[in-house]
């Protein structure tokens, strides 16, 4: 097991080398860059920007100007953002957190919605519950997030009153944990509700498959509670499966977070990655993707240990 | 298939109708209710918005100052946005471009994706790994954060640009099912065979292979459109996909956000025409996925 996931890990090194040479090329063939504040100012010589070149090491091979990004990178010198003239690691410590907490609250409440509501359709196919469910979380599945959110503000912030509009907290308030769950709602119910429909889909077709094994009728013929029977010895089986899915669902979170942060105003690594994106702010944008794909490829080979664990039939070969 | 003739007692021959796959397909399709819904409503959809300038008395563009946030009523029934333009109108002009983008965007990632799972899967080896490798890398970026990058690079994307990109970012998956199925069949004795009467790769993998693997990349296509239809409108929204005052669902709802307080149906009426073309090719995708892979149909039998 050990040695499996050692071996894993020496895998995705290589990966994370690629997704850092990727980034490193999108991020060189986008125009702007340091220089671009120049550009068009009369006063700025050919001889400057030769000057300028030089002091950045821009003129260096671009497989030079590679390592030695990677090399500051590795020892955690990011650069400064343009805009804020703050260490890109900064920016991103401040911002990580919160993200974080939303997509931790997401995938805990998916998980809590989406385990019940599959077992249960599965266990009552093509009941009226089973259709009703089933409808109603392929309908969310097939919503846009975005929309989704602007709606929770005008149902529940605009119309009702019940919750606030956006934000962590209350602006100038003191730190109080119920003020900051009632800001965390409506984001998180944006996300989840959009995200659970998948896992209780794939749940469901799941639990369905593993109804029909033999082991259950055996289980029911040695006399266990259908309580057992189902939690135990159907789910613990369907769910194996999920933990690949939910995994991969991941980046997915990423995107459903970009986009819940900018209509709620979280500030979280989504809303810093847009500001940047518009501000054409390189060292920040380069320094999150860097954090979300590593992010990705962590939890990718999280599911898959995890996978191995949990079905001992995989044999780490 | 021909026709299956038993002789049984003499002079008697017992026949059964011709069917073809794609006839038991098309059953099986129309069975799937929600899924025959879909292609009613996608279909109203689509021959409304290629309609609009016949459908709807409204120039999209042409702004009226006196009619602005306009509450819905008989002769503007989503109301007008913040420009006095008809809402209604904009939609069925924006079902054109966020309808053919989500179409044209997959044409391109299943393009590229049955490329390049065809040489993995067929051709196998280094090829096949470093194509695999490349497709985990595509996989662990997160694909909007690229379209934001992109968008901001081209300054806002025209029709051609976003299809592009979307198609470039978007083939993975299918390149994957298309190496998986690939994979299964190629020493198969009927590829065997095909070799042995020594026809070309090129034959064997489009008359042979490929009409067997159709099926997973015809769901994964119809899926993808939609998928496809979100990512536009999403980057629509952030102001970074089809820029104004070309409408599309996404950018409708840009300014939603000030103005949904004092004019919620801005925000409410495009989103909710995205919701239906994406509801309903997701049950034009399932029932498909029921049409076409007979183990599933297995199941729910």
């Amino acid at each position: 097991m050990g040695r499996y996931v050692l071996r894993r890990l020496l895998q995705a090194l290589p990966l994370l080398f690629a997704i850092s040479v990727a980034s490193f090329a999108i991020l060189k063939a986008t125009p702007g860059g340091p220089l671009a504040a120049y550009e068009g100012n009369p006063s700025f010589t050919e001889e400057d920007r030769l000057r300028l070149e030089h002091a950045f090491g821009l003129d260096r091979p671009l497989p030079v100007q590679y390592l030695s990004w990677l090399g500051s990178f590795l020892t955690g010198d990011w650069g400064y953002g343009f805009a804020s003239h703050q260490p890109v690691l900064t920016l991103i410590g401040e911002r990580l957190p919160n993200t974080l907490t939303l997509m931790a609250t997401v995938f805990v409440v998916v998980l809590l919605l989406a385990i019940p509501i599959g077992v249960t359709t599965a266990l009552r196919q093509y009941s009226v519950f089973d259709h009703v469910v089933t409808g109603t979380t392929f309908a969310f599945l097939s919503t846009p997030t975005f929309w989704l959110g602007l709606l929770l503000i005008i149902v529940f912030g605009l119309q009702l009153r019940w919750l606030p509009l956006g934000g962590v907290q209350t602006p100038g308030a003191e730190f109080d944990i119920g003020d900051r769950l009632r800001h965390l709602i409506l984001p998180v119910a944006t996300i989840s509700l959009v995200q659970v429909g998948s896992h209780v889909r794939f749940l469901r077709a799941s639990m369905l498959e593993t109804i029909g094994q033999d082991y259950m009728r055996t289980a029911r013929a040695k006399g266990l509670a259908e309580r057992v029977v189902v939690l135990r010895h159907a789910l613990k089986n369907a769910a194996i499966p999920l933990v690949t899915v939910v995994a991969l669902d991941i980046p997915e979170l990423f995107v459903g977070a970009l986009v819940t942060e900018q209509i709620f105003g979280w500030p979280g690594m989504g809303r810093l990655f847009l500001d940047a994106a518009f501000r054409s702010d390189y060292p920040v944008l380069q320094g999150i993707l860097a954090v979300s794909s590593t992010l990705i490829v962590l939890s990718n080979l999280l599911a898959d240990v995890a996978y191995g664990y949990l079905d001992p039939r995989i044999r780490y070969s | 298939m021909a026709t299956k003739s038993v002789a049984v007692p003499v002079g008697i021959e017992l026949r059964t109708a011709q069917r073809s796959q794609w006839t038991m397909a098309l059953e099986r399709f129309r069975a799937h209710r929600p899924a025959v819904l879909g292609v009613f409503v996608l279909a109203t959809l689509a021959l409304l918005s290629a309609a609009a300038p016949v459908v709807s008395p409204y120039d999209p563009d042409k702004t009226a100052l006196l009619l602005i946030y306009e509450p819905p009523s008989v002769s503007h029934p989503f109301g007008t946005d913040d420009l006095g333009r008809d809402l209604a109108t904009r939609i069925l002009y924006g079902g054109r471009v966020s309808l053919s983008v989500g179409l044209l965007a997959v044409t391109v990632a299943v393009s590229i994706g049955t490329l390049v799972g065809v040489i993995a899967g067929y051709y196998g080896r280094w090829i096949d790994s470093l194509l695999m490798r490349f497709v985990d890398m595509m996989y662990s970026f997160p694909r909007l954060f690229l379209l934001i990058l992109f968008g901001v690079f081209f300054k806002g994307m025209t029709i051609g640009v976003i299809v592009l990109v979307l198609g470039l970012l978007s083939w993975m998956t299918t390149s994957r099912l298309v190496r998986a199925s690939f994979l299964s069949l190629k020493n198969r004795e009927f590829v065997e065979a095909a070799r042995c009467i020594g026809a070309s790769d090129r034959r064997i993998i489009v008359r042979h292979i490929l009409p067997n693997s159709i099926a997973p990349i015809i769901v994964a296509a119809t899926l993808g459109v939609a998928a496809a239809i979100i990512a536009e409108s999403t980057l629509s929204f952030l102001g970074l996909g089809i820029q104004p005052p070309t409408s599309s669902w996404g950018n409708m709802l840009n300014h939603a956000t000030t103005d949904m307080d004092k004019a919620p149906w801005i925000a409410i009426f495009p989103g909710l025409f995205i919701f239906l073309a994406v509801v309903s090719i997701n049950f034009i995708g399932d029932g498909l996925r029921d049409a076409l892979d007979p183990r599933h149909v297995v199941r729910r039998a």
